[in-house]
């Protein structure tokens, strides 16, 4: 993906397993009407601000997960990560490790998505589509073991070999997902970007995935990228976690500190407003509002229409994530909320 | 609270429906039996394919060939629903049956302001002139939480975003001020926080209006916050039926258990997600006896040969095994 600077690649020891480096990226897409109507209409041009100065970095073996509403601008990070998106701004780097194989390289990155029934082509015997990168990227070098390869992969995420020979229809939405999962690992990837990967799942089924993962994790050494709006699951998964309103992160740190004391009173809301089994009947406070536009985010911090204790400070200047109490938070008064 | 004190407003009784296939009829739904009190809120849960959102059509009279209802009845208010003919059913519906449904944005109408829409409902359900039904339209409008509705009300649904397009819904489907809502997954769409404040208002209007809701779900979260009571489907049938903190916190069934089991948790970290292995049969392939037998821990040789059936107390398993014994009964 990006040209690897020596030097960077020198520090590998010393930051201790660093394996994505992201720093001040940013996306933004132009949505206005096309030149010759602006002109007409004197619009101006307008810009949709879907990732603002966004940095992290992921080490390796560890998840990192990234919480939000709708149009928080967290799969257009994800898209940046895998290379499907071009930051506007900004530098998002892997750095070289020690692969699985001994040799030292970049990681392989690869992307599991969220509707396990439009991500696997419906004409491909399924032992075609976890063949096919190991075909590609000439993995194994005749058919015989490229066979037993996608067998040995079915096996690893609980398939049988003998499913090799089905299509993807006869298959439960949890079977579909283990299967790209199966495709993800057959490129021999280190990193995996997982795009809500069980938020199409029912929940019985959802914690079979969730447990596979953790277990792929462990075996195989893997780093995940964990991109959700469920609160719970990323809770499960996480090691560190940044919750993205707006584009922008409002807090990020280790996932137990922000569980155990969200500084923000974005975090501190959402962790309010979900459902909770554990609390059946219990009476919440629902927050008010909806998320603004991208594309005319409010002035000063854009979370401020929605906050319950906005300053007038909070309305003409922006906050910048800095640390505050083991985590970072971008807020003028962090901490707060949770009195 | 519970359905037996009161006269229940609707009853479903053994309720089965067939869907006829190439390779035979398919049973969908097999003896499900509940009440539902005036005013009250009963949760109806189970993952896909469960039977949920095909019980709450048939209550609403929308259940399409080839699929049938074969056995049982639907009582509303003491008067047999199950058999009317379209044209009545059709009356009916909207009047004294609501309906909400997953995406708001599939069930409004594109074309029509959101304002024409509801004048169409009320003048069509009850006997009010044009303008009279849209003083109305926009009274609902103000109190289900739309904000600046004098302006909304002229507006096409397109024009607002998913949360407000729900409430929207939610005000078409009370315009006759209906005795009974269906609401399919009513949050299903919709961001947490705007789950959040969806719930708050079904809830408050429930009240205020006592109206009943069927609240169909697959999240047990929006169910244990909203719903007084609840019934947890498999396979075609209610499993468990109960108050909602008493199948919360001390489920029979031991699929309710692993349900609530392998639901990750926000107040602690574990190590493994507690699974359910396995799946949920299809349709044709239901196992004799009960159709969570092969799935299931305690399973005894009389769970594959004999369905066990839904006792008639408050709080419900339909299992040879349950949990507990049904010790606080």
């Amino acid at each position: 993906m990006l040209d690897q600077p020596a030097i960077l690649a020198s520090a590998e020891d010393k930051t201790d397993d660093v394996v994505l480096d992201v720093s001040g990226a940013s996306c933004r897409f132009d949505v206005s009407a096309p030149a010759l109507s602006r002109l007409f209409s004197k619009e101006p041009r307008r810009i949709l601000r879907a990732v603002e100065n966004v940095s992290f970095s992921v080490k390796r073996g560890t998840t990192f997960s990234i919480v939000g509403e709708s149009g928080c601008g967290k799969s257009t990070l994800a898209r940046m990560v895998v290379g499907l998106q071009h930051p506007t701004e900004g530098v998002l780097s892997f750095r070289d490790i020690r692969r699985a194989d001994g040799r030292l390289g970049p990681p392989r990155v690869q992307m599991i998505f969220q509707d396990p029934y439009a991500s696997l082509n419906p004409r491909w015997r399924v032992g075609d589509i976890v063949a096919e990168p190991i075909r590609e990227l000439k993995l194994r070098p005749d058919k015989a073991s490229t066979t037993e390869r996608v067998g040995d992969l079915l096996e690893i995420v609980g398939l049988s070999r003998s499913d090799a020979a089905r299509y993807p229809h006869a298959f439960s939405g949890g079977q579909r997902q283990r299967i790209s999962i199966a495709r993800a690992l057959a490129t021999e990837a280190d990193f995996l970007v997982c795009d809500e990967p069980t938020s199409a799942l029912d929940v019985s089924v959802q914690a079979q995935v969730l447990n596979l993962m953790v277990r792929l994790q462990r075996e195989l050494g893997l780093t995940y990228l964990f991109i959700s709006h469920n609160l719970s699951v990323v809770r499960h998964m996480s090691d560190q976690l940044a919750i993205m309103y707006l584009g922008r992160f409002v807090e990020a740190g280790p996932a137990e500190t922000v569980f155990a004391d969200p500084k923000h009173p974005y975090t501190r809301l959402l962790l309010d407003t979900i459902p909770d089994v554990e609390r059946p009947n219990r009476a919440r406070r629902p927050m008010s509002g909806e998320v603004p536009s991208p594309i005319a985010p409010p002035p000063g911090c854009s979370f401020h229409p929605r906050c319950g204790m906005a300053m007038d400070r909070c309305r003409v200047d922006p906050p910048e994530l800095r640390p505050h109490g083991g985590v970072a938070v971008s807020c003028h008064l962090p901490g707060a909320a949770a009195a | 609270m519970t359905a037996s004190v009161a006269a229940p407003l609707l009853s479903v009784r053994d309720l089965r429906i067939v869907f006829d296939g190439r390779h035979g009829p398919l049973t969908a739904l097999d003896g499900v039996s509940f009440d539902i009190a005036p005013g009250e809120i009963l949760g109806v849960v189970g993952e896909s394919g469960a039977g949920k959102s095909l019980t709450g059509t048939a209550v609403i009279g929308l259940l399409d060939p080839p699929g049938r209802i074969a056995g049982g009845e639907i009582l509303l208010e003491g008067r047999r629903i199950d058999n009317l003919p379209a044209e009545e059913m059709r009356r009916l519906r909207g009047r004294r049956i609501g309906a909400i449904f997953q995406d708001p944005l599939t069930s409004l109408h594109p074309l029509l302001t959101v304002g024409d829409q509801l004048v169409e409902t009320i003048t069509t359900h009850l006997p009010v002139g044009k303008a009279e039904a849209r003083r109305r339209a926009l009274a609902l409008l103000k109190e289900v939480g739309i904000p600046a509705a004098e302006t909304r009300i002229d507006q096409y649904p397109h024009q607002f975003s998913g949360g407000m397009r729900q409430r929207v819904v939610i005000a078409l489907a009370l315009c006759a001020e209906p005795a009974l809502i269906i609401a399919d997954e009513p949050t299903t769409a919709l961001d947490v926080s705007i789950q959040a404040q969806i719930t708050t208002l079904l809830k408050r209007l429930c009240r205020e209006h006592g109206t009943a809701i069927m609240l169909v779900t697959h999240d047990m979260g929006v169910i244990a916050e909203t719903a007084d009571r609840v019934a947890v489907m498999y396979a075609g049938r209610i499993v468990e039926i109960g108050p909602v903190e008493e199948v919360v916190r001390r489920p029979h069934h031991p699929y309710t258990a692993g349900l609530m089991a392998s639901i990750p948790s926000v107040h602690a970290r574990h190590a493994r997600l507690n699974q359910i292995d396995g799946a949920m049969p299809r349709l044709n392939a239901i196992p004799p006896g009960c159709a969570f037998n092969p799935r299931c821990g305690r399973a005894l040789p009389l769970c594959r040969d004999e369905k066990p059936g839904l006792p008639p107390s408050a709080h419900a398993a339909a299992c040879h095994v349950p949990l507990k014994e049904l010790a606080h009964a």
